[in-house]
């Protein structure tokens, strides 16, 4: 468990001001003038010592993703991109960030930048975080106003941040689509090679990160990344934000060690599971497109990368979706293949028809209106989906439909028999799907 | 995806125009953009556009491509991709969108939803018969603690309950929306538990403690010092990490090394893991199979999982560290155990011959290298340069060596190279007796064709 002078996120819960003059109060901004001025190579060096992770899902090491920018620029200019398009169903931790504690991105930002040699900043808000951008903003202002930022700065390092945003596009949230779209395009994803390191936005070298990722960057090297790497488990170092939701008594946002379990964090920030442990059935632990997790096997999984890959899905976002035995798990993820539906992008074939087609299968098991045939048929196209798509929703689609066929077969197989037992003979007669 | 159409012609203005206001900041948020990719500003003139109007309408397409000197057809694309511009009137007072995705569902969105459908309009996109409300379904907006949740202009109302939510419908459709104030709607502050802050209860501080590594009897904190000197910073510490990882009390949770309980492929059904047999085979399938896939599927193209941020560059690393993350772990986890120099056979346990080949990277010795010069190996057909360096890594650098195979030994440098019976099919023991005994010549005159040198 973390104690409270380790966190970073101070201000998590706007209880303070989150303006310039309060997060001044809370650390921010303190020392940035050094740490830019150790350069380059100093502040790649330190963000590797501390074993941070990128944030936004995947988990690639940040440190080493910068040093993929050139080392000389052959006069094109380098742009560090913020991921802001936080969108993954169960996640809303970048919130938090961008609405409370828009200082610790913006300077973020600033020694990011000075970590790849950019001197201009993109950070991409999704659409639907209005105020939240009006927070970040009004932060940027602020950093430009007292000179923390912009031309001549006192910082000695020229930074321009421009907040762009999106519109509701799920897709945007992939870091080429990403470009895609703030190039005033529709998002769809790009086909790599070329990488944004070498040919992102506008054709420039371009970084992508998540916002959790660099909002984290000022204070590891205030507190040094030793600091940092001395909390949670190796490789899996650090604090994150969680964000549960669903069927605990308590809901909440939190930032906790890694390398914490599911039932310590349940218990101790979210008030239990609802209904108590033994009412557990399935956890989706990072976001919607990670496998579920049967209860049993939860409880005791250690909330990290390497941990929950153990039971047999991903840490993702750290969006904890938690489902007690109340729940239709077969509709809950029938909702999200009908989420990838909606925002599949349409460029590639197997995703634009299969996540359609998926979508109206799981339709008729939400019902037991199928065969038990189909059930294989299903994981079989989930297959034919998986890996044949330029970018990874097409997985995403896929993988939530997997991990519901391999640990939750029975139930699907009861809710058939349930229909046809039903059947007379006019036809079926749905049994529990007449909710 | 959705098929998504401008409206119809009888409903369509004439002309669009923005005020001035957002006429200066348009110009502005043009401005910000580098020059000549005014086109990026796109999106924010629609939205603005679509605040000032409601929805967006042909004309407003129109003009704003105009504007940014883009064909029509680039805007009417973006317009038509991006789900947020409402493309046919929405209510005056207020369009309610409903966040109807998995998070909000399980905490009653089906019933806030209902609660629009009953009180507004059964469809969405419609407007109740005064024309001031209209409803739709959204995909998740990002307040999944906060659940159920809907949007309202730029604000968010939280924490639902159908009750509150007619009272929300009624209020706006009185043209009293400002009564009700957006965020959440119970007591409670923004994502904290409901019942309060379980952590941040400390007032926060500028001060900065210097990180000190435990030492193994505890934690021991220095004074509170100025931002250190950064020089001093790294050097020392980075050896000085290890011993406090291991120390660090919330770590003491789990070895980190793949396990033989979280690897069915190498270890096979565990009891609580496996419900089957079958299952447990199905799965070793999928290991295999996925272990096959990495080196066939163009894996460089699909690193970056959504919302997430991945390799930038090379290829190899993003495979590495992207796949397990975002992969099915079980069988990632097994299959980066097999390790990757031999993706499509699992070893097979008490088969000492096989060994050798899971060693990482490349081949034990199998066998004694003689002394003396290497022989050109390559001068054997069948034999390349990659398969000359791994028959130097198990020891063999002479002919004389393979002349002298044994046929055990043959099936062991099979499995060892990877070659799948290659030996016998090109008959490295004839070449290498013959290269052995005449050289090149000899080779050549035996078997009638050049080596390939």
């Amino acid at each position: 468990m973390l104690a409270d002078k380790d966190r970073i996120f101070t201000n998590l819960y706007g209880q303070g001001d989150w303006r310039l003059e309060g997060a001044r109060k809370r650390g921010a901004w303190s020392g940035t003038k050094e740490f830019v001025e150790q350069g380059r190579d100093w502040i790649t060096n330190e963000v590797k010592a501390s074993g941070l992770r990128g944030r936004g899902g995947a988990g690639f090491p940040t440190a080493l993703k910068w040093t993929f920018m050139p080392k000389q620029s052959d006069g094109r200019p380098h742009y560090l991109l913020v991921n802001a398009d936080e969108s993954e169903p169960g996640t809303c931790k970048d919130r938090e960030i961008m609405r409370h504690d828009p200082h610790h991105l913006v300077e973020g930002c600033l020694l990011a930048a000075r970590a790849m040699d950019a001197h201009l900043a993109f950070i991409y808000v999704r659409g639907e975080f209005i105020r939240e951008r009006q927070h970040l903003e009004h932060a940027v202002q602020e950093a430009y106003d007292a000179k923390l930022i912009g031309k001549d700065n006192i910082h000695g390092w020229d930074l321009d941040i421009i907040v762009h945003h999106g519109a509701g596009a799920y897709i945007c949230g992939e870091e080429t689509a990403l470009m895609e779209s703030l190039e005033g395009k529709k998002g769809q994803p790009r086909l790599k090679p070329p990488f944004p390191a070498g040919m992102g936005v506008y054709g420039n070298p371009t970084t992508v990160n998540n916002v959790e990722s660099i909002a984290v960057v000022p204070e590891i090297l205030r507190r040094s990344g030793a600091w940092f790497a001395s909390i949670g488990r190796q490789n899996n170092t650090g604090t994150k934000l969680f964000c549960v939701s669903g069927h605990v008594n308590q809901p909440a946002t939190f930032e906790e060690a890694m390398g914490v379990t599911f039932g310590e964090i349940i218990d101790k920030h979210c008030g239990g599971v609802r209904g108590g442990w033994d009412n557990l059935l399935a956890v989706i632990p990072g976001g919607s497109s990670v496998p579920c997790v049967p209860g049993e096997k939860m409880r005791d999984a250690v909330m990290d990368f390497d941990g929950l890959r153990e039971v047999g899905s991903s840490l993702g976002t750290a969006a904890v979706i938690v489902m007690d035995k109340s729940t239709d798990i077969i509709k809950a993820i029938w909702r999200l293949s009908a989420f990838y539906k909606h925002e599949s992008c349409g460029q590639c074939t197997p995703c634009r028809e299969g996540t359609g087609w998926m979508m109206r299968v799981m339709e008729r098991m939400v019902e037991g209106r199928a065969q038990k045939r189909e059930i294989d048929m299903l994981f079989e196209v989930t297959k034919q989906v998986e890996g044949h798509t330029i970018c990874a929703l097409g997985d995403a689609a896929a993988w939530p439909i997997q991990g519901l066929i391999r640990n939750f077969r029975p139930t699907i197989e009861a809710r058939i028999d349930a229909y046809t037992y039903n059947s007379t003979s006019e036809g079926a007669v749905p049994s529990v799907a007449a909710e | 995806m959705v098929a998504r159409r401008l409206a119809d012609e009888s409903v369509q203005p004439t002309d669009f125009a923005f005020n001035n206001d957002n006429s200066a900041w348009a110009e502005k948020r043009i401005g910000l953009y580098p020059p000549g990719r005014q086109q990026s500003a796109v999106i924010p003139l629609l939205m603005r556009a679509q605040e000032q109007e409601g929805w967006i309408s042909r004309s407003a397409i129109e003009t704003i491509a105009e504007m940014l000197d883009m064909p029509y057809i680039r805007v009417l694309e973006v317009a038509t991709f991006y789900t947020q511009f409402q493309l046919q009137p929405v209510g005056t007072n207020a369009h309610i969108q409903v966040c109807g995705t998995t998070p909000c569902m399980l905490r009653g969105a089906e019933d806030i939803r209902a609660v629009c459908q009953k009180k507004i309009h059964p469809d969405p996109h419609h407007t109740n018969a005064a024309g001031t409300l209209s409803w739709e379904e959204v995909e998740c907006m990002g307040a999944c603690v906060n659940a159920p949740m809907i949007a309202i202009g730029q604000d968010t109302y939280e924490d639902l309950t159908p009750e509150r939510m007619e009272e929300i419908i009624d209020a706006f459709a009185e043209g009293r929306g400002d009564s009700i104030p957006p965020g959440t709607q119970i007591d409670r502050v923004f994502a904290a538990p409901v019942e309060g802050r379980t952590t941040l209860l400390e007032e926060p501080t500028a001060e900065r403690q210097k990180f000190v590594p435990p030492e193994p009897e505890g934690e021991e904190q220095a004074p509170p010092a100025e931002p250190q000197k950064p020089a001093a910073k790294t050097e020392p510490k980075k050896d000085e990490v290890k011993p406090a990882k291991e120390q660090e009390p919330t770590t003491a949770a789990r070895p980190h090394d793949v396990t033989a309980e979280s690897a069915p492929a190498v270890k096979g059904p565990s009891a609580e893991a496996k419900v089957s047999e079958a299952e447990a085979e199905e799965e070793r399938e999928e290991a295999d199979d996925e272990a096959g896939a990495d080196g066939t599927t163009s894996e460089t193209m699909r690193e970056g999982a959504h919302g997430s941020e991945e390799p930038g560059g090379k290829a190899d690393t993003g495979r590495a560290v992207g796949k397990p993350t975002h992969g099915e772990p079980a069988e990632g986890g097994s299959s980066a155990g097999v390790g990757s120099s031999v993706p499509s056979q699992a070893p097979v346990e008490g088969t000492p011959e096989v060994d050798p080949v899971a060693e990482e990277g490349g081949n034990r010795q199998l066998f004694t290298p003689p002394q003396g010069p290497a022989d050109d190996l390559k001068l054997i057909n069948g034999i390349g340069p990659a398969i000359e360096t791994k028959l130097n890594e198990t020891g063999i650098t002479r002919f004389s060596q393979i002349a002298a195979l044994s046929d055990d030994d043959v099936g062991t440098l099979n499995k060892a190279l990877s070659v799948q019976g290659r030996i016998e099919r090109d008959n490295w023991i004839e070449q290498a007796k013959v290269l052995e005994s005449g050289g090149a010549e000899e080779h050549r005159r035996v078997f009638g064709k050049d080596t390939k040198s």
